[in-house]
């Protein structure tokens, strides 16, 4: 059913019971997001696409949010902006973010939102945690040390690949994301090395052996190809039909 | 099997022509905080000396639960049925502080010769009981709670007699709609809405849950009602199923609460034997199964999502809403969710009625609430008081004010999502919404007290550790942010901050609260904030720079002819 919605003061359509964040990337609204990704499951755990809501006092994220008939929205208020960017800096100091050795230099979802939200430095204090990097599996690296928990990794080897070798332990500062039952990623007996999870990794935490300093691409887009595949039965890319 | 009034009446009287056998009934306190205090040996002694004095068939000695005063257990009870000449008449003494030697005292004067040891009596009058109003509570420490036949004999099962056999499901869920009962686990959501929604959802299977994981540090409100008067949840649990048309109950209880966790099992057994658990309940077409599930004892477990998921075998952490569980809750199915104090209100709102219920309380926030009294007050321990009754009347009078030469500074409520009101407010009554204005909340019913000695920065810091050692770490703001905030706290508490440090400090609280997926992080800034709102002039004089001192040094600048 079409509905009328209103995003930063103009009037939009939409389809009852799309997302927010589909309308306003379908409208051209820039929208920052990081746990989000096309073709996964919503965790609206980053908290960068919240957005101001009339008529109520709660943050929404829009990732999650259901456009209604009547919704109106603010997608980019100085608030919000503020928080966006301490959000990111917060991403910054709570791992070991050392870019200029990093195989995601360049390519890296999290350097693309400080740049977005005009981070020059950080106000809070890094944390320098301690963490593994997993050299175990013969194809790929896992470096926690640049983690920042989007959890996209657990949801695509999940919800796509069906292998479920990632999951979240630990709590608080130590949440981490572990491999089976936190054993190396190499032993993990599910892990049926497709790649899926290094292609989803917003950052360089996941990465192919052999790549070097800033020649890591993610391809994230390959889980909104397999899973609108899959509901559509057509294997063709989008291109070529 | 019960399955009429008489079959319960019938339990009834027996138990009661058991009691009346017997002159005295000596109930002890067999709570955790007496226990502690040496409760157990207590009993021991008491059962001893009795079969010495040869007392046995006069006199019964019983395990109860909590009384209240824990800051004077363990407490033992001496209820006579005569009332004996030398007390003035009275046919319930309670002795505080009681050790091995005193209960041979007691056994020697009291229930051998019927003269009481007034020197270990505390008056029924002590503000501390006398201002109570004990609905939830009502058996606490006058039953073993072991026994469902004590409950019975007390009006237990009669108001799910009463809702099963002459109201229907949609009659139950508009008187407790009528009552006003809101939410007792912290948000003070109205219940009987929630029932509605439930009642009103369209399911195959539709769930109840009990939330008994009470992480608060300090709080052991609801603890106490599973403890000591199980049969009261498992009932209110039970009409709650009935209303909605739930066909199964879960009671979550944290597993730091073992014996919690064994008597509900106990009771849970106990009502199934007698047919008020399971396939036709009371000889009616309904029927209802009741669990107990333990949790590994996360703070952020008592959030519903995250009790839900938990439930389900799943690592505990919240998801978000909408959809709310009374949509789609436990296995997708529609869920309800109260905490335990919140069910035990339901058997006495059937059985006295909405509007006895109504008559108690403020306009917005009806009946009565658990607190547990701490900090530095002359009397600690567990009340239940009607809502609207003021700050200052639990402190100073129920809880006979703070030690003498000290000054009260302010009191905690609410716990790590709580805030400090200063003692200028104490007159406020207290309802959800006026605590809410002072900065603070309801929450689960924590109470600290502090003096002038306590340091507000410490407080905030000491609840900020706290949320960071719970945070579940799934959303940044609350992840990252009560750890940054915690360092700044730490900073400011050894006057190694700056007044940057507090902007920054200020800036992460306003984003954590907006910003965080749960209410765990959306309360974490809470005590930081209230006290700040209060007591800011406490952050300013732990700072390195406050404007004076900068003041100064640029004077010191110009008078060295450098400026
Ligand atoms: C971090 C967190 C911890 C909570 N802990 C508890 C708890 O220990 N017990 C409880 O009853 N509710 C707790 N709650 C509130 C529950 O989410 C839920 O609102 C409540 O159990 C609903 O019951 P009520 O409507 O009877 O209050 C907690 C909420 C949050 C955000
Ligand atoms: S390579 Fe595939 S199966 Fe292995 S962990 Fe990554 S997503 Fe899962
Ligand atoms: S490894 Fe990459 S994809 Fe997985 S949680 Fe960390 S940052 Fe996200
Ligand atoms: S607010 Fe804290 S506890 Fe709640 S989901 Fe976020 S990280 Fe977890
Ligand atoms: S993208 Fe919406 S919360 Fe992360």
């Amino acid at each position: 059913m079409p509905i009328n919605l209103n995003i930063n003061e103009q009037n939009l359509k939409a389809q009852e019971g799309e997302t927010l964040l589909t309308v306003a990337r379908r409208e051209g609204i820039p929208l920052p997001t990081l746990c989000f990704l096309e073709g996964l499951s919503v965790a609206g755990s980053c908290r960068l696409c919240l957005v101001e809501v009339e008529g109520s006092s709660k943050l929404q994220p829009a990732c999650a949010l259901k456009v209604t008939e009547g919704l109106s929205v603010k997608t980019a208020t100085e608030r919000l902006k503020r928080y966006r960017k301490m959000i990111v800096e917060l991403l910054f100091a709570e791992g070991n973010h050392v870019c200029a050795v990093c195989v995601s230099n360049g390519n890296c979802e999290l350097q693309d939102l400080a740049v977005q939200m005009g981070v020059d430095h950080i106000r809070f204090s890094y944390q320098f945690p301690e963490r593994k990097v997993d050299l175990s599996h013969p194809l790929f690296g896992f470096d926690a040390n640049r983690c920042v928990l989007c959890t996209r990794c657990v949801r695509a080897c999940d919800e796509i690949e069906g292998a479920h070798t990632w999951d979240v332990a630990g709590r608080g500062q130590s949440a981490h994301i572990i491999s089976d039952m936190a054993q190396p990623w190499g032993s993990a007996t599910s892990c049926t090395s497709c790649s899926k999870c290094v292609a989803v990794c917003p950052v360089g935490a996941l990465f192919g052996k052999g790549v070097s300093v800033a020649e890591m691409k993610h391809q994230p887009a390959v889980v909104d190809f397999l899973a609108s595949a899959r509901r559509e039965q057509n294997w063709h890319k989008k291109e070529e039909q | 099997m019960i399955k009429s009034h008489s079959d319960l009446e019938i339990i009834s009287l027996e138990e009661k022509q058991n009691t009346a056998q017997y002159r005295h009934r000596v109930m002890c306190c067999n709570s955790t905080a007496c226990l502690s205090a040496g409760a157990h040996g207590v009993r021991e002694a008491f059962e001893a000396s009795i079969k010495r004095e040869g007392l046995e068939p006069q006199v019964q000695v019983v395990p109860v639960g909590c009384m209240g005063l824990c800051s004077q257990g363990p407490l033992v009870a001496v209820k006579s049925r005569l009332p004996n000449q030398e007390t003035g008449g009275k046919t319930e003494t309670l002795y505080h502080s009681v050790n091995p030697e005193l209960a041979e005292t007691i056994c020697q004067e009291h229930l051998a010769n019927g003269k009481a040891v007034e020197a270990q009596v505390l008056s029924p009058e002590l503000p501390f009981f006398a201002r109570q109003q004990r609905i939830v509570l009502a058996n606490a420490g006058e039953i073993n709670p072991e026994r469902i036949e004590d409950y019975i004999a007390r009006g237990g099962y009669q108001a799910l007699l009463q809702a099963l056999s002459t109201m229907t499901p949609l009659e139950v869920v508009e008187s407790i709609e009528q009552s006003g009962l809101r939410g007792r686990g912290g948000g003070g959501y109205p219940t009987g809405k929630k029932w509605r929604m439930l009642h009103e959802a369209q399911a195959e299977s539709k769930y109840v849950v009990a939330n008994g994981d009470e992480g608060d540090p300090g709080a052991y409100m609801d603890r106490t009602i599973m403890e000591d008067d199980p049969h009261r949840i498992i009932e209110g649990m039970t009409i709650a199923a009935y209303a909605t048309g739930a066909q199964q109950g879960y009671l979550y209880v944290r597993a730091e609460y073992p014996v919690a966790v064994r008597r509900l099992e106990t009771a849970i057994r106990q009502a199934k034997r007698q047919g008020l658990l399971g396939n036709k309940i009371l000889d009616k077409d309904f029927g209802f199964s009741l669990e107990v599930r333990i949790g590994a004892g996360a703070f952020v477990c008592g959030e519903e999502t995250a009790l839900l998921a938990s439930i389900e075998g799943k690592r505990g952490q919240p998801v978000l809403r909408p959809p709310y569980p009374t949509q789609r809750g436990l296995w997708q199915s529609p869920t309800m969710i109260n905490n335990v104090e919140t069910f035990a209100n339901i058997s006495s709102i059937i059985q006295k009625g909405a509007d006895w219920f109504r008559s108690i309380g403020t306009d917005s926030s009806k009946g009565s609430k658990v607190f547990a009294l701490a900090g530095k007050l002359n009397h600690t321990g567990l009340i239940e008081v009607p809502l609207g009754i003021t700050l200052r009347d639990i402190v100073e009078d129920m809880g006979g004010g703070v030690a003498k030469g000290r000054n009260l500074k302010a009191v905690q409520t609410g716990g790590p999502s709580g805030g400090c009101i200063p003692e200028a407010y104490l007159d406020t009554a207290i309802d959800y919404e006026s605590l809410q204005h002072l900065g603070s909340i309801m929450g689960s019913g924590g109470f600290i007290v502090m003096d002038n000695d306590d340091s507000m920065v410490d407080i905030a810091k000491f609840f900020m550790e706290f949320c960071r050692d719970e945070s579940c770490g799934k959303c940044l703001p609350c992840r990252a942010g009560t750890v940054q905030m915690y360092q700044l706290l730490d900073k400011i508490s050894k006057s190694q901050a700056s007044l940057d440090d507090l902007a920054r400090l200020e800036d992460l609280c306003d984003m954590v609260k907006h910003t965080s997926l749960c209410g765990l992080g959306q309360t974490a800034p809470n005590p930081v904030l209230s006290t700040l709102q209060y007591f800011r002039q406490e952050y300013l004089d732990l700072m390195t720079d406050s404007p004076p001192q900068v003041a100064d040094k640029a004077i010191n600048y110009e008078a060295l002819g450098e400026g």
